[in-house]
């Protein structure tokens, strides 16, 4: 069951230097329970993508089209199209996100106790008894160790690690239908990356939601994802199940990403490779493939057709997607 | 907790000791002979000046001064003997001899006054301040926030004397909005409504320059708070805007204006001299100002001490306060 339908989803903020498009009419789809991983480099528009979905960008900021409809609890509705107010309803009820830096994203003044049960009684009209049960339970299943007492404890009184659980179970405790992860292990030690991403997972089977798990650890991506979307300057350029990119990447930039990934299982005599040149400047984009500057492929291509002509999203069979000249219509 | 309060305890009577013995020492060595100050303008009878320096105590050596006056202070003084014996119990800080007073009992009749004026004021300015900050940081870049810009514009270059001028030659004289001062003092216990009535204009004339500041600081502070990762936690939770700004924003953005609060309302405690001066009121600023004009030694020494003294107090209130609103700086 289709659980979430992206289709041409743009964001564009009027800047004083021109118009940014941060994401170009993005389209995806992701199941029941799946987990569909979006890579990228900082800038691709992961992030933005999914706080449109979330409507957390700033009003009057941005000019946010498209639609996203999604199947909630009371039924269909867009993300996109809908009124704030009204948003705000499914917004940690039927979809929940946690983000990228642990240490900032509680807020200091108040216990994490306070701040669970607070995410829980606005959506449920229960007694404050009740919401304190759920906490320690959520508190609990995401593995801290005394949760009863440590209801009562500060944020600045956990580590890292203990901060982004805190911000799981505060995003658990509804049950949501999806989970919006935002590099939920960038800003921690490595050690405490697996834990979190394993019991993401663990956690994800359990409430057989969807997530939506944005990175740029190709890493974490391997483990944890069903499907993944690479997005490069504000538009997917390639989509496909995990074992099909790791196996087949088509378009330079998924290959280039993989191929700058450490491995274990090779001779490392030879230096890292990395993708040559910088992401581009979303004011002033490259025509043609955003991509072309640094595509180490072009003369596959007949012509300068890289650096005249946009390629589109098109199937490379067996629902993988590559926005790119070379293999297309073969 | 009680461990840091007593700790800050014995560390401020350490500065509120130091700050004497410095106020000592200056006011010892000024090129003033406070025994012939003791006898006013036109009085050359160097009988009358040695008489009075041994009743002041003023021909003991420094350091003996000093002790004498610090054992004052918890214990009382009394000056000179027989029928001139004047007693000044404690906390005794000296005797003025130009007011002919003990210098305590002129303390206490100013300083009600000026705590009526900073209590009114501070009130006035936070309502004003703060809401008006909130207002301009929730409407950033519209018409509000720019009306609020032009009053902090006004309110920070405005002097206080002039402000104060202005409000007495136009909502008293011109637009006979409220009747004139009458310039006598009445406590509040007194008559309440005559209390209020003498001290509102002193109370707008100094709220109108510190809520300009306190705007300013609240807009900005707001404004970074609402950048914050946590308020968009709170939004993601699917709080409404107005429990995200009165719940999370408001409760880190208003945190440093209790530290603000508390120390400028310290500073107007030790005397508004301006706003006394203007309005004719009888307290702490003036009474400093009159004696620095008339070299009264004591009465210098005891404003600036108590000054001292208060903005030390101020501090320590402020210190555990700022732990109960902030628990990251609450000691285990």
């Amino acid at each position: 069951m289709t659980l979430l339908k992206v289709e041409n989803l743009s964001v564009d903020f009027p800047t004083p230097d021109g118009l940014v498009s941060a994401v170009h009419e993005t389209s995806f789809e992701i199941s029941a329970g799946e987990t569909l991983a979006i890579v990228g480099e900082s800038g691709s528009g992961k992030t933005v993508t999914n706080l449109a979905l979330m409507g957390l960008i700033p009003p009057r900021t941005a000019n946010v089209s498209g639609s996203a409809m999604f199947e909630s609890h009371d039924g269909p509705i867009d993300l996109i199209s809908m009124e704030r107010n009204e948003l705000r309803k499914y917004r940690g009820r039927d979809i929940a996100m946690i983000f990228q830096d642990p240490m900032s994203s509680l807020h200091p003044f108040y216990t994490i106790g306070d701040q669970i049960i607070e995410a829980h009684q606005i959506h449920n009209k229960v007694d404050l008894k009740v919401s304190k049960a759920r906490a320690i339970e959520l508190l609990e299943l995401v593995g801290i160790q005394g949760a009863d007492t440590r209801m009562k404890a500060f944020p600045h009184q956990f580590s890292g690690g203990m901060r982004q659980r805190v911000m799981i179970a505060m995003a658990l405790v509804n049950n949501p239908l999806l989970l919006i992860a935002d590099e939920p292990t960038t800003a921690l030690d490595v050690t405490v990356q697996a834990q979190i991403i394993k019991l993401l997972a663990d956690l994800q089977q359990e409430f057989k939601m969807a997530m939506i798990l944005i990175t740029h650890d190709m890493g974490v991506v391997a483990g944890a994802a069903d499907r993944v979307n690479v997005m490069y300057a504000g538009r997917i350029v390639e989509s496909a199940n995990v074992r099909d990119l790791y196996a087949n990447p088509l378009m330079p930039y998924t290959q280039g990403l993989l191929a700058s990934v450490p491995r274990m299982d090779r001779p490392h005599k030879n230096r890292l490779s990395a993708i040559p040149g910088q992401p581009p400047s979303m004011i002033a984009l490259p025509t043609g493939c955003s991509f072309n500057p640094r595509c180490t492929r072009k003369s596959e291509v007949d012509g300068s057709k890289c650096e005249t002509q946009m390629p589109d999203l098109t199937s490379r069979g067996n629902g993988h997607l590559s926005r790119c000249f070379i293999g297309e219509g073969a | 907790m009680l461990a840091y309060i007593s700790r800050r305890l014995a560390v401020s009577l350490l500065i509120l000791l130091t700050v004497s013995f410095a106020v000592y020492v200056i006011f010892a060595f000024l090129p003033f002979d406070p025994a012939a100050l003791t006898c006013g303008k036109n009085c050359n009878d160097p009988g009358i000046i040695e008489a009075n320096r041994r009743r002041l105590g003023y021909d003991l050596p420094f350091f003996t001064q000093y002790f004498i006056f610090l054992k004052g202070l918890f214990f009382g003084r009394s000056f000179g003997e027989g029928a001139a014996l004047i007693n000044c119990p404690a906390p005794s800080l000296g005797y003025s001899f130009q007011q002919h007073a003990c210098v305590t009992s002129l303390i206490g009749e100013a300083l009600p006054v000026t705590f009526s004026l900073a209590i009114g004021a501070i009130f006035m300015w936070l309502a004003l301040g703060i809401g008006l900050g909130i207002l301009a940081a929730r409407f950033r870049g519209r018409i509000v926030d720019r009306l609020s810009t032009v009053f902090v514009l006004i309110g920070t270059s405005l002097p206080t004397f002039l402000t104060g001028l202005l409000l007495l030659v136009f909502v008293v004289i011109r637009w006979k909005l409220i009747p004139f001062p009458s310039g006598n003092y009445t406590p509040f216990l007194e008559n309440p409504f005559e209390w209020g009535q003498i001290l509102f204009l002193p109370w707008l004339t100094l709220a109108f320059a510190y809520a300009a500041l306190y705007t300013r600081f609240v807009r900005s502070s707001v404004i970074d708070t609402s950048n914050e990762d946590y308020i968009r936690t709170a939004r993601a939770k699917g709080l409404s805007e107005g429990v995200i700004l009165g719940k999370h924003t408001l409760r880190a953005a208003l945190a440093p204006i209790a530290t603000m609060a508390g120390l400028d309302f310290a500073g107007l405690l030790g005397g508004a001299i301006l706003t006394e001066s203007v309005f004719n009121l009888p307290g702490l600023g003036r009474l400093a100002i009159s004696a620095v004009v008339k070299y009264d030694l004591p009465i210098i020494v005891a404003t600036t001490l108590l000054a001292a003294f208060i903005v030390v107090i101020m501090n320590l209130i402020v210190d555990i306060l700022y732990a109960y609103i902030d628990p990251r700086v609450r000691v285990a």
